[in-house]
C-alpha cells in the first residue's frame, strides 16, 4: 500500500530549489508583534543552521522568542499582530519568506513539519485522530479515504500506539498524554518531512513518559535521516539527544556549540549561568547559583548586549549602542560576548 | 453517551414536573374564585360554573387538581375553550402555520448569524465587524412590539415590498416578512455568539496545528474552526425557541396569521382562561422537549460530552 | 505556555499599573457607546420624573374632532385616533416604563442575589437544590409565564396594572442574575485571598460582604442593566397584549397596540412611541454592553 508521491517531484519545480544546498539556514530572522500598547520585538536577528540527520536544540527561558522563531520558520505566526520584519529562512536554497502562500503551504508538513507542546489542545477535539491524520494524505497526496485510513493506521503503528486499528476512531481526549503526543508525532511524520521542529514536545508529560517520547523521536529521526530542531528550556533533555545547541536570549542566538563543548566550557555568561543554576548531586550542600533579575520585556530590550543588566561580567562596553559581535571560538563554536576569554577562563 | 442521555432525561422529567407545577400553581393557587379568574369579567351561568369546577376538579385539593391537570396534558386532553372548541383541535389547526413560520425564522436567523458571525469573527476590528456590532446592538434593543408593527408599516405598507398580512394558507412569500421579524429577535444573539466563538477558536492551538499541516485557509476555517464554533450556537437555538414563541404571539397578531400565537392572543384578549391555560401548557412542553433534543444534538456534535 | 502567550501577558504591562475598576473606568470614558447611552438615559429619566419639562399639553385631554389630525402647534407628532396629543402621550409614557423597569429589576436583582450568593457560597446540597430550581424556572419562557402570572395578579379591574406587571417581571426575570452571581461567587471564593482571609479567622458574613461580594458585583451589575432594558421591553409587550398596564395608565405598549389598528390611516401614533421605546431599551442595553466591555476586554 505505498502511495504515489508525485508531490515531491512537483515541489522540485520550486524556483531555486537545490537538493545539494544546506537543509535549513535561518539568517538574521526578525519578528515583531505590533499591539495597541506598543511593538514587542520577539526575535532580533536569530541565525542558525541545521543539517540532515542532525539534532539542533534551541535553548532558552520562556518568552525568549524560541517558539516564535519556530512559527516564523513554519509560516504560521498569528498575523496580525505578528510580522516577520527581516531575515531569510533558506530551505535547500529557497528563501521560504519570499514564497507565495500556495508554495509555502506545500512546504508545510511535506518538507518541514512541527509538533507542539500540549497535544491535547493542539489536536482538534471534535474530530477523530484518524480523520486528522487521514486529512494529510487526502489533501496533500489526493489519496482516497480508504487508502489514507490504511496509511494512518500504519503510522500509528510506527509510533507504537497499541491496537492502532481500533484507536483510529477515537477522539484526542480519549488518549493518555503520552499517547496523544505520539499521535502528534505520527501526524508530523506522515508526509516524510526532511525537517521536524519539536516545540517543547515533552514539557507537558510525566518524566518517565518524557524519556519514551524522546527515545521514539530519536529513533524515528535516525531511520529517516531527518533534521530535528528541538525547542526546549530543559537542559537535561538537551544533553541526552542534541548534537548542537543554540542558546537564545531576548530573541537572539547568544551562543552556538556542539553539545559536549557547551557543557564542558560555556563561552557566554548566560549559558554559564544557566548551567550553574541546575541542581547537581556533586554540589550538594552548596548554594545554588541563580540568574539575577528577570528576562527583559520584549517591548523594552536593553541596549547593547541585552543580557548586561543580569550579567556578572558586564562592563561599560556592554551597555553601549552596539550589541557584541559574534566571535568564532572554534569550528562550529560561536558566542556573542565581549568577554569570551574571561568566561572560558583562558 | 448512554449515561448522558439518561441523566438528561431525568433532569428533563424534573424540569417538566417543576415547570408545569409552577405554571399550574400560578394559575390556580391562592385564588379567591378560580373560576372567575379563568373567565375574567364575563358573566357566567351556574351550569358553566359547574362544568368548569368539574373540568378543573376545583372541589379537590390542590395536588389532586395538579394531578388531573397533568393527566390531561399527558393524554393529549388540553381542555375546552370558552367557545366550546377543544383546545387540542384548535392546536391541530394552528400548529402547522406556526411551525412553518418558526422554521422559516430559524433558517433565516441561522443563515445570517453564521455567515456574518464567521466573517466578523475572522476580521475582528474591521469595518464589517464594527458595523455588524452596531447593527446587532440596535436589533437586540428592538422589542417585538416595535419591530413587528414597524416592519409591517415600512416594508408592507409604505414600500410595498412584501405582503402586509398573511392569511390562513399563507405562501412562503407571504410568511417571509413576519418570519424575518421573528428571526431578528434571535439573530443578534446568535451572531454575537458565533463571532465570539469563532474569534476564540481561531486562537486555539489546534488551528495552529491545522495550519502547520499545510491545509488551505478555507479548510482550516471551514472544517476545523467552524465545527467547534457552531457547538455553542446550536445550543442557543433551544433557548431561542422561547423568544420565538413569545415573539410569535405579537407577530402573528400583527400580520394576521392564524397560528398558535394568534389564538393565544385572542384567548388573552377575550379572557378565555381555559384556552390560555391549555396553550401555555403545551408551549411549555414543546419548549422543554426541544431543549432536550438540542442537548442531545449538542452531545452528538461534541465528542467530549458524548464520552463523559 | 507558548512564547506568544507569555508575550501577550507582558505587553500591556507598560505604564502605571491600575486597579481593575480604575482600568474599566479608563476604558469607559473613551467609549462612545457609553456616553451615548448615558445621555439617552438622563433624558429619559428627566422625562419620567418631570414630563412637564418637555410638554405643556395634557396627554389625557383627547378630543375626537382632532382624530388623526397631522402635526400642528405644540402637538409636533400629530394626534391619534382618539384625538390625543401623540407627543404629550409619548413623553408621559416614559414614567411607567421606568417605574416598572426599575422596580421589576430591583426585585429580580434581590432574588437573584440571594439565590446566587447562597448557592455559590454554601455549595453542596444547597447549591444543588437552588440550581435545580433555577433550571425549572428556565423551563418556562418569560412571556408565557408572565401571561399567566400577570393575568393572575391583575384580577382587580380597577387597578392600572403597574403593581401586577412589576411583580410579574420581578418574580420571573431573576434567573440570569442568579446564575451570574453564583458563578462569580464561586470564582471569587476559590481565590487565594479569600482562603487567606478565612484562615485569618474571618467569619462567613465578613467573608461574604467584605471579600466576595465586591468582587462579584461587576458582572452582576452588567446583567441587571441589560435586564432593565429587557423589563421595559417586556412591560410594553404585556401591555400590547392587554395584560400589562391598562385603564388610564399611559404606556408605550398600549399606544403601539392601539395604533396598529389604524396604521394605514396614520403612521405617527405608531412610529413615535415605538422609537421612544426602542431608544430607551437600546440605552440600557448599550450601557450594559459598554460596562461589560470595559470590565472584560478579552474579546476586543
Amino acid at each position: 500500500m505505498t502511495p504515489v508521491t508525485d508531490i515531491k517531484a512537483q515541489m522540485d519545480v520550486l524556483p531555486g530549489l537545490d537538493p545539494r544546498a544546506p537543509l535549513l539556514h535561518v539568517d538574521d530572522l526578525r519578528v515583531e508583534f505590533r499591539t495597541r500598547d506598543g511593538v514587542a520585538k520577539a526575535v532580533n536577528g536569530a541565525t542558525f543552521y541545521l543539517n540532515a540527520g542532525e539534532t539542533l536544540a534551541i535553548l532558552g527561558e520562556s518568552g525568549c522568542g524560541k517558539s516564535v522563531t519556530a512559527q516564523a520558520v513554519m509560516g504560521i505566526l498569528d498575523s496580525p499582530p505578528g510580522h516577520v520584519t527581516g531575515g531569510r529562512v533558506l530551505y535547500r536554497g529557497v528563501d521560504l519568506l519570499k514564497l507565495g502562500e500556495k508554495d509555502r503551504r506545500k512546504v508545510r508538513a511535506n518538507r518541514i513539519a512541527m509538533i507542539f507542546q500540549d497535544a491535547l489542545s493542539a489536536l482538534n477535539p471534535v474530530y477523530t485522530v484518524g480523520f486528522q491524520l487521514a486529512e494529510l494524505f487526502r489533501k496533500h497526496r489526493g489519496m482516497s479515504r480508504a487508502s489514507s485510513k490504511l496509511r494512518s493506521i500504519e503510522l500509528l503503528d510506527q509510533v507504537r500506539i497499541p491496537a492502532a486499528k481500533d484507536r483510529i476512531n477515537d477522539y484526542p481526549h480519549q488518549f493518555s498524554g503520552g499517547m496523544r503526543q505520539r499521535v502528534m508525532i505520527a501526524m508530523a511524520l506522515a508526509l516524510d518531512p526532511e525537517v521536524l521542529i519539536a516545540d517543547e514536545p515533552t514539557t507537558a508529560l510525566d518524566v518517565t513518559v518524557q524519556a519514551q517520547i524522546m527515545g521514539l523521536l530519536a529513533e524515528l529521526q535516525h531511520q529517516r535521516n531527518m533534521g530535528l530542531i528541538l525547542i526546549t528550556h530543559d537542559m537535561g533533555v538537551v544533553a541526552d539527544v542534541a548534537d548542537r545547541i543554540s542558546v537564545m536570549y531576548a530573541g537572539k542566538i547568544v551562543e552556538e556549540a556542539p553539545v559536549y563543548d557547551i557543557y564542558a566550557r560555556p563561552a557566554h555568561p548566560y549559558t554559564k549561568a544557566l548551567l550553574e543554576s541546575i541542581p547537581r548531586l556533586d554540589h550538594k550542600g552548596r548554594q545554588l547559583n541563580v540568574i539575577r533579575g528577570l528576562p527583559p520585556s520584549l517591548t523594552d530590550i536593553p541596549s547593547g548586549c541585552s543580557f548586561h543588566p543580569r550579567c556578572g561580567y558586564a562592563r561599560e562596553i556592554c551597555r553601549g549602542d552596539q550589541p557584541p559581535p559574534s566571535y568564532q571560538i572554534a569550528p562550529h563554536r560561536i558566542a556573542s560576548c565581549h568577554f569570551i576569554r574571561e568566561v572560558l577562563g583562558v | 453517551m448512554f449515561r448522558y442521555i439518561v441523566r438528561r432525561l431525568l433532569q428533563m422529567v424534573l424540569t417538566f414536573f417543576g415547570a408545569t407545577f409552577i405554571v399550574y400553581a400560578l394559575m390556580f393557587a391562592v385564588q379567591d374564585d378560580p373560576i372567575q379568574a379563568l373567565v375574567g369579567e364575563r358573566p357566567i351561568t351556574e351550569s358553566q360554573r359547574a362544568a368548569l369546577t368539574e373540568r378543573y376538579h376545583l372541589d379537590d385539593n390542590f395536588f389532586a387538581q395538579y394531578w388531573y391537570y397533568m393527566k390531561g396534558l399527558l393524554t393529549g386532553d388540553f381542555g375546552t375553550s370558552m367557545t366550546n372548541r377543544k383546545v387540542s383541535s384548535m392546536l391541530a389547526d394552528a400548529w402547522p402555520v406556526t411551525m412553518r413560520l418558526a422554521l422559516l425564522a430559524i433558517v433565516i436567523a441561522a443563515t445570517i448569524a453564521i455567515l456574518a458571525g464567521v466573517v466578523s469573527g475572522i476580521r475582528r476590528g474591521s469595518i464589517f465587524d464594527n458595523a455588524t456590532l452596531v447593527i446587532t446592538l440596535i436589533v437586540l434593543a428592538m422589542p417585538i412590539v416595535v419591530l413587528a408593527p414597524l416592519a409591517q408599516l415600512v416594508f408592507g405598507i409604505k414600500l410595498g415590498w412584501f405582503p402586509a398580512t398573511a392569511g390562513k394558507n399563507a405562501t412562503l412569500w407571504q410568511l417571509l416578512l413576519p418570519a424575518g421579524v421573528l428571526a431578528s429577535l434571535v439573530v443578534a444573539t446568535e451572531l454575537r455568539v458565533t463571532r465570539a466563538s469563532v474569534a476564540e477558536n481561531l486562537r486555539a492551538d489546534y488551528v495552529r496545528t491545522a495550519r502547520a499541516k499545510g491545509l488551505t485557509g478555507a479548510r482550516v476555517i471551514g472544517v476545523h474552526v467552524l465545527r467547534n464554533s457552531l457547538i455553542p450556537v446550536i445550543t442557543l437555538i433551544g433557548v431561542d425557541l422561547g423568544a420565538l414563541m413569545s415573539g410569535a404571539i405579537v407577530t402573528e397578531k400583527v400580520f394576521n396569521i392564524p397560528g398558535v400565537g394568534f389564538n393565544l392572543f385572542r384567548g388573552i384578549r377575550t379572557e378565555d382562561g381555559p384556552l390560555v391555560v391549555g396553550f401555555v401548557s403545551v408551549l411549555v412542553i414543546v419548549f422543554l422537549v426541544v431543549n432536550l433534543v438540542v442537548d442531545l444534538l449538542y452531545a452528538a456534535l461534541d465528542p467530549r460530552i458524548r464520552y463523559e | 505556555m507558548s512564547d506568544t502567550s507569555i508575550l501577550a501577558a507582558e505587553v500591556p504591562a507598560v505604564g502605571r499599573p491600575r486597579s481593575l475598576a480604575g482600568d474599566a473606568w479608563h476604558d469607559l470614558r473613551r467609549s462612545k457607546v457609553f456616553w451615548v447611552a448615558l445621555v439617552l438615559i438622563v433624558v429619559i429619566l428627566l422625562m419620567a420624573a418631570w414630563p412637564s419639562l418637555f410638554t405643556s399639553a395634557d396627554p389625557r385631554e383627547c378630543v375626537l374632532s382632532r382624530q388623526h389630525k397631522p402635526a400642528g402647534g405644540s402637538a409636533i407628532f400629530g394626534y391619534d385616533f382618539q384625538g390625543c396629543d401623540v407627543y404629550a402621550k409619548t413623553v408621559y409614557g416614559a414614567r411607567y416604563s421606568i417605574i416598572v423597569g426599575v422596580f421589576a429589576t430591583l426585585i429580580a436583582g434581590l432574588i437573584g442575589a440571594a439565590f446566587g450568593l447562597s448557592a455559590g457560597f454554601f455549595g453542596g446540597w444547597i447549591d444543588a437544590v437552588l440550581s435545580r430550581f433555577v433550571d425549572v424556572m428556565l423551563g418556562i419562557p418569560l412571556l408565557l409565564g408572565a401571561i399567566v402570572l400577570a393575568k393572575r395578579l391583575s384580577s382587580d379591574p380597577a387597578s392600572n396594572g403597574v403593581f401586577a406587571v412589576t411583580v410579574t417581571l420581578g418574580l420571573l426575570g431573576w434567573t440570569t442574575a442568579a446564575r451570574v452571581m453564583r458563578s462569580s461567587v464561586i470564582a471569587a471564593k476559590n481565590q487565594d485571598y479569600v482562603a487567606a482571609a478565612r484562615m485569618l479567622g474571618a467569619g462567613n458574613s465578613r467573608l461574604l460582604f467584605r471579600h466576595i461580594l465586591p468582587n462579584s458585583m461587576a458582572s452582576f451589575i452588567v446583567v441587571l442593566t441589560i435586564l432593565l432594558g429587557i423589563n421595559i421591553a417586556s412591560e410594553a409587550t404585556l401591555s400590547f397584549l392587554g395584560i400589562g398596564l391598562k385603564g388610564d395608565a399611559i404606556s408605550w405598549g398600549i399606544a403601539i397596540s392601539e395604533a396598529t389598528g389604524y396604521v394605514r390611516v396614520a403612521a405617527g401614533p405608531l412610529i413615535w412611541p415605538s422609537l421612544f421605546l426602542a431608544a430607551t431599551v437600546l440605552a440600557f442595553i448599550m450601557l450594559g454592553d459598554a460596562v461589560r466591555d470595559a470590565f472584560d476586554p478579552k474579546l476586543r
